[in-house]
């Protein structure tokens, strides 16, 4: 299944937020969307998902999502959206109870997105016991469960320390080589971006628009901490970035 | 570098109590002391306040009689249907006008013209509707709780978290799911600490309520101690509707307990 943006535009009353965006987001990648603070990239996931409507465009959906596709378009929140008296395994059944998939067939999912995220042990576990990179793998856990055909993240480990974000952004690739899912990933951070991102959305400052799309070819797998041709990447992508944040910036301070 | 320098000064503490259970039976134990110690050397006059060891007395004599049982059964079921009534009633009302804008904007201005009105004025009005029997005091005692539950309720729907109900919609759930499995829990501990005022109300009333065309009941008793100045017996039923009270607290204590415990 893929999505398809056509032309997609929104406004806040008179305070437009995007103009135009048209992107293809084929199946089995991960599209990294990066610009400055404030343009429009979360809207823009809201939009994909169906849970905000744009004013000016539309988001098609190609084809039909995989046999056994539960929820098509599963979100990853950034401040991980767990609920707090609901155990790791609570959470994971809460999204499967409204499918009717109950009981042992509950358990054969859970056990199977628990053992994938590595989080086998914590299943009785309650979100307050768990770390910032441990809830925010229930998270990954959870989206796992419903069998997503397009995954969206929006700065999924930006609530996360450094070192937690590493570990995680290999889990990340690991779980993508075992099963390969495709993914819209909002984020600010270039290093994420180029370490994950089969193509690298460039926007605009507000209004946002698609400034520039850089494919990147390298292997998931293959990519690691540090690598040079992706340093090279990240700095192209931080001097088309660099101008936009600028102003974006000094327009925020100017409100 | 001066190795004798001076220990910083600590100033973190406070700001944080707990609750050791036996500091309240302490406070509660030296009062009694005190009263009794006063009344017996004289410098409380036996007028002003009855001897806590006659109350004491009284209450028993009240519990052998076997009257204690018969006012506190029809007080306790009078208190626990018209709570439920009340209570359940209250959330759900709540709960509506959390989630609808209609209810809300027709009902908040309802509900705020009837907070403020003593309810037991309108007791006569009671009898009249429900008939002098029981269904007027199910009726006082409900709509007493009900308003304040209300009022708790809708604000603790205001205040869930909307990320959750975000993701709740995100992963397809019903909206019934998403009323029950995460904004029902998530207003939880604003609609008990409501139901804590509003049970507190409902014993109010309960004794209102038993003071109109009540044979038995801990507010028929107090009624008639009262307009005899019969302070032992007055003191005696007053300590009932304390220990109810406390009892309701428990109770509320113990649910808080149960459901709570994933907060930190
Ligand atoms: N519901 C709303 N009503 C009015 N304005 C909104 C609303 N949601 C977002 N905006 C505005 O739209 C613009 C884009 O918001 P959005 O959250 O999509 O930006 P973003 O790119 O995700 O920013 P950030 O990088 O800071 O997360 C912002 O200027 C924001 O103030
Ligand atoms: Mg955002």
């Amino acid at each position: 299944m893929d999505i398809r943006l056509d032309g997609i535009g929104h406004a806040y009353d008179d305070f437009e937020v995007m103009r135009d965006i048209s992107l293809d987001i084929s199946s089995g990648q991960i599209v990294c969307i990066v610009g400055p603070s404030g343009c429009g990239k979360s809207t823009l996931l809201r939009f994909i998902g169906g849970l905000e409507r744009p004013k000016q465009g539309r988001v098609l959906q190609l084809g039909e999502p995989p046999a056994g596709c539960l929820n098509p378009l599963t979100y990853i929140f950034q401040d991980f959206a767990l609920l707090p008296w609901r155990s790791v395994s609570g959470n994971i059944s809460l999204v499967l109870e409204d499918h009717g998939i109950k009981g042992a067939a509950a358990d054969k999912i859970i056990a199977d997105v628990l053992a994938r995220t590595k989080l086998t042990d914590f299943a009785k576990a309650l979100p307050k016991q768990l770390s910032g990179g441990m809830k925010q793998r229930v998270a990954i856990a959870r989206a796992l469960a419903v069998n997503p055909a397009v995954m969206l993240m929006d700065e999924p480990l930006s609530a996360l320390d450094s070192q937690t974000r590493e570990l995680l952004m290999d889990d990340l690739v690991e779980l993508w080589t075992r099963q390969p899912f495709s993914a819209v990933y909002v984020t600010h951070n270039l290093a994420e971006a180029v370490r994950l991102g089969h193509r690298v959305v460039v926007l605009s400052r507000r209004p946002g628009q698609i400034r520039e799309v850089v494919d990147i070819d390298k292997p998931l797998a293959a990519r690691e901490f540090g690598d040079a041709d992706l340093e090279k990447t990240q700095k192209y992508l931080w001097q088309l970035m660099r101008d936009e944040a600028r102003a974006a910036d000094a327009e925020l301070l100017h409100g | 570098m001066d190795d004798t320098g001076k220990s910083v000064a600590f100033r973190g503490g406070g700001f944080a109590p707990k609750s050791p259970r036996w500091v309240g039976v302490v406070v509660f134990v030296a009062l009694v002391l005190f009263v009794e110690w006063g009344t017996r050397a004289g410098w409380i006059s036996s007028l002003s306040l009855p001897r806590p060891s006659d109350v004491f007395e009284t209450f028993r004599l009240l519990y052998d009689s076997g009257l204690l049982i018969k006012h506190l059964g029809p007080s306790l079921s009078r208190l626990t249907v018209g709570a439920i009534i009340g209570a359940s009633v209250g959330i759900s009302v709540g709960i509506l006008i959390g989630l609808f804008s209609y209810v809300r904007s027709g009902l908040v201005p309802l509900v705020a013209a009837i907070f403020p009105i003593p309810k037991i004025a309108l007791l006569p009005l009671f009898v009249i509707w429900f008939g002098i029997g029981e269904g007027s005091k199910y009726a006082l005692i409900a709509f007493g709780t009900f308003t304040p539950t209300v009022v708790a309720t809708y604000g603790a729907v205001d205040n869930v978290d909307r990320t959750l109900i975000r993701m709740g919609q995100s992963f397809g759930l019903s909206w019934w799911s998403i009323v029950r499995k995460i904004v029902l829990p998530c207003a939880m501990p604003g609609i008990l600490s409501g139901l804590r005022i509003s049970l507190a109300i409902a014993i109010i009333l309960l004794v209102a309520a038993e003071m109109l065309g009540a044979e038995y009941g801990i507010g028929a008793y107090i009624l008639e101690a009262g307009s005899l100045y019969d302070l032992e017996r007055l003191f005696a039923g007053v300590v009932i509707l304390s220990l109810l009270g406390v009892l309701v607290s428990a109770v509320i204590g113990m649910a808080e307990r149960r459901l709570l415990g994933w907060r930190t």
